[in-house]
């Protein structure tokens, strides 16, 4: 059952600490460095742009441009692609979630989903770009797949992601 | 929709800015890198610094591997074993032919003034994974500068040529596979001679014979090893095999479909070949440069 109107009562969370925002983010960057291969490499999503828009949306006072710039870089050079293109598109991706953020947290997790593949879908168009203009081939419609199941991760992830803000329930007290 | 802080919260430049410095900066990289090669000690130093993270990542694959290997089964071990002797046993016989020969081409070449080929060192290097991009054909290998490996020097396996060293971090390398878009391999035809490019079309274990005529001699099944003109690859390495010719009356040439022998893709070791021949210089070009660089020092 979707439910686009907030209804469900909204928990309240801890804040999230930066150092856990710190080690998500490097557990993503591993995730995308793992050695994928063959069909891997059409449905892996891109972690790092995963958890990094979600950051964005919801903690937009903790991270900004400059990690999600450095980011794009760091990808770049583990790709040996051209330096700048994930970086832009990462940069452009974390200004749609900082933008949006007021709006997206509104929603819950389904419709939320929704509003993330369309970003997730613009990371992957602009990299596309920079590689068609550099002379690249397209490489079939496969290649924007991985941004879908980037979206039907977000449940999960957003689930995971919100443990350690969760407070303890004291079992004596419950 | 739009998010402004209020005034009296100092939240620094509005996101607008922000996304348009960066933006900038990111254009400014892509072209400074496309265009003019300068950013390669960045890229070696974010390299380094991910070494690290590169090497945990590959740990899992790396472990299972091994314990794959540890558990293979008496009975493949036996065939192998016997299929290796076989194979040694052909091998000692062609080895000692060989020596003849070689001992003969040797002195034959002293006759002729001609330079002694000499056999180029080979480094053997681990495949650690098939880069990540699926808009090119690239794998990285667990060697580089610290290991003398450099840029264009070509990669091998048992079977033929893999492809070329294309750019080298400190521990790593990345080898641009035959089969990339764009990349040539000079070659010739074993069975006549016939010189002729084979270039990569992206499709991994599919290579094209360019600008055939016709009337040339080509059949199915032909060999095709390196002819060594561009001086990157050394002569008479085997390459790739022809599967098919079409010839379309529309255009001028035919095409000739190859499958490149060396595994590419598909393996785990692969070969560095050290210190491939210099080849004398052009004279043609050369002849030309030194009397404008002397127009330009009077010049000046």
């Amino acid at each position: 059952m979707i439910n686009f109107y907030p209804g469900t009562p909204e928990e309240i969370l801890k804040p999230a600490t930066t150092g856990f925002i710190v080690f998500t983010l490097a557990a993503a960057l591993l995730l995308n460095l793992l050695p994928w291969e063959g069909w891997g490499l059409w449905v892996r999503p891109d972690f790092v742009v995963l958890v990094l828009l979600y950051w964005c949306i919801d903690q937009p006072r903790k991270i900004g441009f400059g990690i999600a710039w450095m980011l794009g870089l760091v990808m770049d050079v583990s790709d040996g692609s051209l330096l700048g293109q994930h970086a832009l598109a990462y940069t452009l991706v974390a200004y749609a979630g900082i933008v949006l953020h007021r709006r997206v947290q509104r929603f819950s997790i389904t419709p939320q989903a929704l509003h993330v593949v369309p970003l997730l879908l613009l990371n992957d168009v602009i990299v596309l770009l920079v590689r068609l203009a550099t002379g690249s081939d397209f490489p079939g419609y496969w290649y924007f797949f991985g941004s879908v199941v980037g979206g039907l991760l977000w449940p999960a992830l957003s689930y995971l992601l919100k443990l350690p803000q969760r407070p303890h329930v004291d079992a004596d007290h419950a | 929709m739009e998010y402004t802080p209020p005034p009296f919260f100092k939240t620094g430049p509005s996101p607008l800015t922000r996304l348009l410095f960066f933006s900038v900066l990111s254009l400014a990289i892509l072209i400074t890198d496309a265009r003019f090669k300068q950013l390669e000690v960045v890229r070696q130093m974010v390299s380094v610094v991910l070494y690290p993270l590169q090497r945990i990542a590959f740990a899992p694959l790396s472990l299972a591997r091994r314990v794959g290997e540890f558990f293979v089964s008496h009975g493949e071990l036996r065939t192998e074993n016997e299929r290796l002797l076989r194979d040694n046993l052909a091998i000692a016989t062609l080895a000692q032919k060989a020596r003849a020969l070689e001992a003969e081409n040797a002195h034959m070449r002293r006759l002729l003034a001609a330079r002694e080929q000499r056999a180029e060192p080979l480094m053997l290097a681990e495949v650690l994974y098939a880069a990540r991009d699926p808009f090119s054909q690239r794998i990285v290998i667990d060697k580089g500068l610290q290991h003398d490996v450099r840029n264009g020097q070509p990669v091998i396996d048992a079977q033929g040529v893999v492809g070329q060293v294309t750019r080298t971090y400190p521990l790593l390398a990345e080898i641009t596979l035959i089969s990339d878009k764009g990349h040539l391999v000079p070659v010739q035809n074993v069975r006549n001679g016939l010189r002729s490019v084979l270039a990569g079309t992206g499709v991994l274990g599919t290579l094209e014979m360019q600008f055939v005529p016709h009337t040339a001699d080509v059949q199915k099944g032909d060999q095709l090893v390196t002819s060594g003109i561009d001086g990157i690859y050394t002569a008479g390495l085997p390459v790739a095999e022809v599967v098919s010719i079409e010839t379309n009356a529309a255009s001028t040439f035919s095409k000739v479909i190859c499958r490149p022998l060396g595994g590419a893709g598909s393996h785990r070791q692969v070969f560095v070949v050290h210190g491939s021949e210099a080849l004398p210089p052009r004279p043609p070009e050369e002849a030309e440069k030194t009397p404008k660089g002397r127009k330009g020092r009077k010049g000046g």
